[in-house]
C-alpha cells in the first residue's frame, strides 16, 4: 500500500514542533533532582558534577548551584567531550567537532555524577563512563538526565530522571536551556522521514 | 577532507578545525593514560620511502594513542629499484585493507599521486623539497600556545626556503592569516613565492628586527657541496642565529626549528636551550597535531 | 589498389610549386605522373586508372618527420619500427627520421642497415635514421659518420643529450664538411640541467620540483651556433622551446650561418600548467615553458626563424610514467597529434596552409637532402590527405604508437589526416 503523501505531517510544512516541558517545569525537575542527590550521597565533600558536552553543561551548573542553595555545599564541577570515545566513527560521515574537556579534580576516589539532558540509546553515557575511567578510578559513578526518552541500545539507566518521555523514533527531543538558547524550554519535533 | 596533502589544499576554517582539535588532544596527552578509542579497529601504514626517525616516530606514537593498528611499511628506496611502480606499491598496500596512508617520499607529488590511486585517506608527511604539511601545523599551534594570534605576527623563517617542504607548507598555512612572512637567507636559497605575501632579507639582522617569531631551517651540508653556500663557517657567520642577533627581534620573540638542529651552524646552543626557544615544545605538539589531522580526515566538513 | 591512381578534386597546397588549388594527382609507377589543376569545361577522362574522391579534403606532399624516435633496436617495450612508423602515418607522416638512441646507438653502419631492413620488411613508411655523431653517443669519439651515410643516415645528432664538450663538437662540425649533411644538436648543458625536471620558475616552486633554467638550452644554442659559424658547417637545432633560443637562432641566420631549427608541438600549445598534479605525461625535455616562450616560438615559426615542426616523438610504456615525477621518463608520444595541434596554427593566422606545407614537408627534405616534399612531376608519389574540417578527441586508446604518453588526452581537435599515399601506395589511415 501507498502510504499518503501527507501521513506524518501535521500543520504546515513537513515538521511539528511541541513543548513538553517549559522553564517552570524545568526549574522544578532540577530542584528535585538536586534534592535526590543530596538525599541519596551521605556526604557530598567527595563528589563531583561532570556535565557531558555540550547539553550536560549548563545543567550541571544549575544543579550545583541548587545544592549550594539547600545545603551549603560547593560541589566541583567539570566538562567531559566524548567524541573520542564514541563508538560510532566510521558510520558518521560528518566531521566530528571536539569540544574541550574540563575536568581539573582528581578522579580517582571520587563519586563522579555524570549529568546529560537527553538519555536515549545509551551510547554517549558508555562513552562518558569510559571517558572518566580513562581519567581515573571513580568510588561511584551515579547519572543524572533532564529528560529520559527511551530505546536503550545497552543497559544502562539514570539514577535521577527530571521526566520520563516515551518517544517514537522518528522524534526528535531538544532541550534548550537560556544559557545559549532563548529561552529555558524541552521541545519534541516530529521527523518527516523523507526529510531527513 | 579526505586527505592532507598540502596545505594549499585546505581552508583557513579548516586549520583552525585541526588546532582546536589538537588543543582536546594535547589535554589527553597530559593524562596518565595517554591514549584514547577514538578509532579503535582503523589501520594506518606508515610508509616511509625515505629515512626519518622523528617525524615516523611521532605519528606512529600518535596513531598508537588513538588506538588505531600501526603497519610500518618502510622501503629504503624507490620501489622502482625492485621493479615494481609505486602504483603498484599502493595497490599492494591497499589490499591490506588500511584506512590511513601515512606517506613520505623523497619525490615532490607522490602523495598527491597517491591520493589519487587509492581510498585510504593519505596524510602527507613530507614530500621531496614539496611539503610538509602536518610540520606547518604543529608550528602553527606551537605559535598559538605563545601568541595570542597568527595575525599580523611577524614571522621569520631563515635559511634554505629553496629545498625545505617545512618552510613551503608554512608559507602556505601563514597566508591563510594575514601573517607577515620574512624569508631570510642567500638568494641561492630562498626562492621567489610571487604569489603569496612575503618579504626577502639577504641579512639575517634585516630579517628579524622586531620578528614575533624567528623560525630556523636545517642547513643539509649536501647544498655545501653544490654550491649553494662556500661553508657551514661561512654559514654560521653571515645566516646563524646567536644571542645578539635574537636580541634584533622582539623581547619575547620565540624561536622556532623543525629538527634535527646543526647547533653552531644555524642556530647556537646558548639560543637553542633559551627561554625564548620552544623547540621541545614543537615536538610534543606534533603529536597532538598529528592526533587531530588523522582523526579528523575522512569525513566531511558539513555538519 | 592499382599502380595508376587519381586522387580527383582536392584542394592541392604544394609550397615547391607554389600551388594551392583544387585539382587532380595523377600517380603512375609510384611516381607523381601529373596535377591537373581544375579549370572550367575541363573533364579529364581518368579511363584506366583507380580514382579516389578526395572532393573537401586537401592534399600536400607527404610530411616528414626529422624527429622521431622509433626505439627499435632495444626498448621495443616502448615502441618498435613497425608500431612507430603505422602511428606514423596514422598521423600523417609518410616519412620518418628516427633518432639514434636505440640499445645498441646507430652509431654504426650495422645498426644503420638493421634499421633500414627492419623498416623495409615491417614499416608503413620511409624510415631515413639519423646516426650518433659520437660513439655510444658518450660525446668523447667520433661515430663513422661516412660509413652510416653509405647506409642510409641522412643526418648526425647525440639526441638525448647534448655533445657535452665544445671541441668534439667543433671537430664533429668541421669533419661533418665533408659530406655536406647537418648536424642535429640537442641543446641542453647538463651542468645547468643537473637533477632539473620541469622548467624553473614559480610553478617548480610551489610544486617542489627542481627547476631546469631557460639558460641551460640557449646557452648551447649560442654555443653550437658560434662553433658551426667557426666551422662553415651546417647546424640544426633540434626542439626550440624558450624565447631566447628563437632571438639567438634569428641572429645567427641574419648573420649568414647556416642554421636552421626545428620546434614540437608541445612548445606552441601547451604550457607547463600541464605539470600541475605532478602529470608524468607532460614531462618532456626540453621542459614545457611558459606563455610568453609559446608567443616566441609562434612568431619564430611566421617569420621563418624555425623552419621545421617535428613530432619529437618520445613513446614510453605506460608502467614507465606511472612513476615519482623525478623518476619518470621524458617524452611525449606525438606524431599522432602533430598535424592536428599544428593546424592550429593554421586557424590562429600563424601559418597558411603553403607555410605548413614548408614546415612538415618541404623544409624537412631539404634540410635533411631526402629529395621528397614535392608533388612536382616524377617525384616519389608520397601524399598525405588532409580532412581539415574533423573534429575528434585525442584518447590514449586510440593512438596506434605503443606510447600513450600524450598530455593531449581530452583535448578537442579539428583536423586529421584520412589517407596518405606512401610510394605510390594508397592507405586509408582512418581504418587502421
Amino acid at each position: 500500500m501507498k502510504p499518503s503523501l501527507f501521513e506524518g505531517r501535521l500543520f504546515f510544512g513537513q515538521i511539528m514542533k511541541k513543548e513538553l516541558l517549559n522553564k517552570k517545569d524545568i526549574d522544578r525537575a532540577v530542584s528535585r533532582i538536586a534534592h535526590e542527590i543530596i538525599e541519596k550521597n551521605k556526604s557530598l565533600e567527595d563528589a563531583c558534577l561532570i556535565g557531558i558536552q555540550s547539553g550536560g553543561i549548563h545543567l550541571a551548573r544549575r544543579i550545583a548551584a541548587k545544592i549550594k542553595d539547600v545545603e551549603g555545599v560547593e560541589l566541583q564541577i567539570g566538562s567531559l567531550d566524548i567524541s573520542f570515545y564514541r563508538d560510532d566513527v566510521g558510520i558518521r560521515k560528518q566531521q566530528p567537532v571536539v569540544k574541550s574537556s574540563d575536568i581539573t579534580c582528581e578522579v580517582s576516589g571520587m563519586k563522579i555524577i555524570l549529568v546529560d539532558d537527553v538519555l536515549f540509546t545509551g551510547r554517549s553515557i558508555r562513552a562518558a563512563m569510559d571517558a572518566i575511567m580513562d581519567l581515573g578510578r571513580p568510588a561511584i559513578i551515579q547519572l543524572v538526565v533532564l529528560i529520559d526518552r527511551g530505546h536503550r541500545e545497552l543497559p544502562i539507566r539514570a539514577d535521577y530522571v527530571g521526566k520520563n518521555i516515551p518517544t517514537s523514533l522518528n522524534e526528535k527531543v531538544d532541550v534548550c536551556l537560556a544559557e545559549d538558547s532563548i529561552e529555558d524550554g524541552v521541545f519534541i519535533t516530529q521527523i518527516d522521514q523523507g526529510a531527513i | 577532507m579526505k586527505d592532507l596533502v598540502s596545505i594549499k589544499d585546505i581552508n583557513r576554517e579548516q586549520i583552525e578545525l585541526i588546532l582546536s582539535t589538537a588543543a582536546s588532544f594535547k589535554v589527553v596527552l597530559q593524562r596518565d593514560i595517554k591514549k584514547v578509542p577514538a578509532l579503535r579497529g582503523k589501520t594506518v601504514v606508515n610508509l616511509f620511502f625515505e629515512p626519518s626517525t622523528r617525524t615516523k616516530t611521532s605519528f606512529e606514537l600518535a596513531e598508537k594513542r588513538l588506538s588505531t593498528d600501526v603497519l610500518n611499511f618502510s622501503v629504503p628506496t624507490s620501489s622502482v629499484v625492485k621493479g615494481e611502480t609505486l602504483l603498484d606499491t599502493v595497490r599492494t598496500i591497499e589490499s591490506y585493507g588500511v584506512d590511513y596512508i601515512v606517506i613520505r617520499h623523497s619525490s615532490s607529488g607522490v602523495p598527491h599521486f597517491i591520493s589519487k590511486n587509492t581510498h585510504a585517506s593519505v596524510v602527507n608527511a613530507g614530500d621531496g623539497t614539496n611539503e610538509h604539511p602536518t610540520q606547518a601545523l604543529l608550528d602553527a599551534f606551537s605559535i598559538l600556545d605563545k601568541k595570542e594570534t597568527l595575525e599580523g605576527l611577524k614571522i621569520a623563517i631563515v635559511g634554505d626556503v629553496c629545498h625545505s617542504r617545512v618552510a613551503k607548507s608554512n608559507i602556505y598555512l601563514f597566508s591563510n592569516f594575514a601573517s607577515e612572512v620574512r624569508l631570510v637567507g642567500p638568494p641561492t636559497l630562498v626562492p621567489e613565492f610571487k604569489g603569496y605575501n612575503v618579504q626577502y632579507f639577504n641579512k639575517i639582522e634585516d630579517g628579524i628586527q622586531g620578528a614575533d617569531v624567528v623560525m630556523m631551517l636545517r642547513i643539509q651540508s649536501e647544498r655545501m657541496t653544490k654550491g649553494f653556500f662556500p661553508s657551514t663557517l661561512e654559514y654560521a657567520s653571515l645566516w646563524g642565529l646567536n644571542s645578539a642577533r635574537l636580541k634584533l627581534a622582539k623581547k619575547d620573540a620565540i624561536v622556532m626549528h623543525p629538527g634535527p638542529m646543526n647547533r653552531g651552524v644555524e642556530i647556537t646552543s646558548e639560543v637553542a636551550d633559551s627561554d625564548q626557544s620552544i623547540i621541545l615544545e614543537q615536538v610534543t605538539n606534533g603529536l597532538a597535531v598529528r592526533m587531530a589531522v588523522i582523526y579528523l580526515l575522512g569525513r566531511d566538513n558539513e555538519q | 589498389m592499382s599502380n595508376k591512381i587519381v586522387i580527383r578534386d582536392c584542394r592541392i597546397v604544394d609550397v615547391s610549386q607554389d600551388i594551392d588549388s583544387s585539382g587532380d594527382i595523377i600517380i603512375e609507377n609510384n611516381k607523381v605522373l601529373d596535377l591537373v589543376v581544375h579549370k572550367p569545361g575541363l573533364k579529364p577522362d581518368y579511363a584506366d586508372f583507380e580514382v579516389v574522391e578526395a572532393s573537401g579534403f586537401m592534399a600536400m606532399p607527404g610530411f616528414i618527420d626529422i624527429h622521431t624516435h622509433l626505439r627499435e633496436p632495444g626498448f621495443e617495450h616502448k615502441e618498435t619500427i613497425a608500431t612507430g612508423t603505422l602511428a606514423a602515418i596514422k598521423g600523417g607522416f609518410t616519412s620518418v627520421c628516427p633518432m639514434p638512441n636505440t640499445n645498441p646507438v646507430n652509431d654504426n653502419p650495422t645498426v644503420t642497415t638493421f634499421i633500414i631492413k627492419r623498416a623495409m620488411k615491417r614499416g608503413s613508411c620511409n624510415v631515413y635514421p639519423i646516426g650518433a655523431i659520437t660513439k655510444g653517443q658518450n660525446g668523447e669519439e667520433l661515430a663513422e659518420m661516412g660509413m652510416m651515410l653509405e647506409a642510409g643516415c641522412v643526418a648526425f645528432s647525440d639526441d638525448g643529450k647534448p655533445v657535452m664538450n665544445a671541441l668534439v663538437m667543433k671537430r664533429a662540425l668541421e669533419y661533418s664538411k665533408v659530406f655536406g649533411v647537418p648536424l642535429i644538436s640537442h641543446c641542453e648543458d647538463m651542468s645547468l640541467t643537473a637533477m632539473g625536471v620541469m622548467n624553473e620558475g614559480y610553478l617548480a616552486t610551489l610544486l617542489g620540483l627542481e627547476g631546469i633554467p631557460r639558460s641551460s638550452e640557449e646557452l648551447i644554442v649560442s654555443r653550437d651556433i658560434m662553433l658551426a659559424g667557426y666551422a662553415g658547417a651546417r647546424l640544426h637545432i633540434a626542439h626550440v622551446s624558450t624565447r631566447g633560443s628563437v632571438d639567438i637562432i634569428r641572429r645567427a641566420k641574419a648573420s649568414g650561418v647556416q642554421v636552421t631549427a626545428e620546434t614540437c608541438p608541445h612548445y606552441f600549445t601547451i604550457t607547463e600548467d600541464a605539470v600541475k598534479g605532478y602529470n608524468t605525461d607532460a614531462k618532456v625535455n626540453p621542459p614545457l615553458r611558459c606563455a610568453e616562450d609559446i608567443e616566441a616560438i609562434k612568431e619564430g615559426l611566421r617569420d621563418g626563424t624555425i623552419d621545421v615542426i617535428a613530432t619529437d616523438h618520445a613513446p614510453h610504456h605506460a608502467d614507465e610514467k606511472v612513476l615519482e615525477f623525478d623518476r619518470a621518463p621524458s617524452g611525449i608520444s606525438g606524431l599522432e597529434t602533430a598535424l592536428s595541434l599544428s593546424l592550429r596554427l593554421v586557424d590562429e593566422g600563424v601559418l597558411t596552409y603553403s607555410d605548413l606545407c614548408k614546415k612538415i614537408s618541404y623544409e624537412p627534405s631539404k634540410i635533411f637532402g631526402i629529395g621528397k616534399g614535392t608533388l612536382k612531376k616524377g617525384a616519389c608519389a608520397d601524399i598525405t590527405i588532409i580532412d581539415t574540417k574533423k573534429e575528434f578527441i585525442v584518447s590514449k586508446s586510440k593512438l596506434l604508437s605503443k606510447g600513450k604518453n600524450t598530455p593531449f588526452e581530452g583535448m578537442n581537435l579539428m583536423g586529421m589526416p584520412v589517407a596518405v599515399v606512401v610510394k605510390g601506395k594508397y592507405i586509408n589511415v582512418l581504418e587502421l
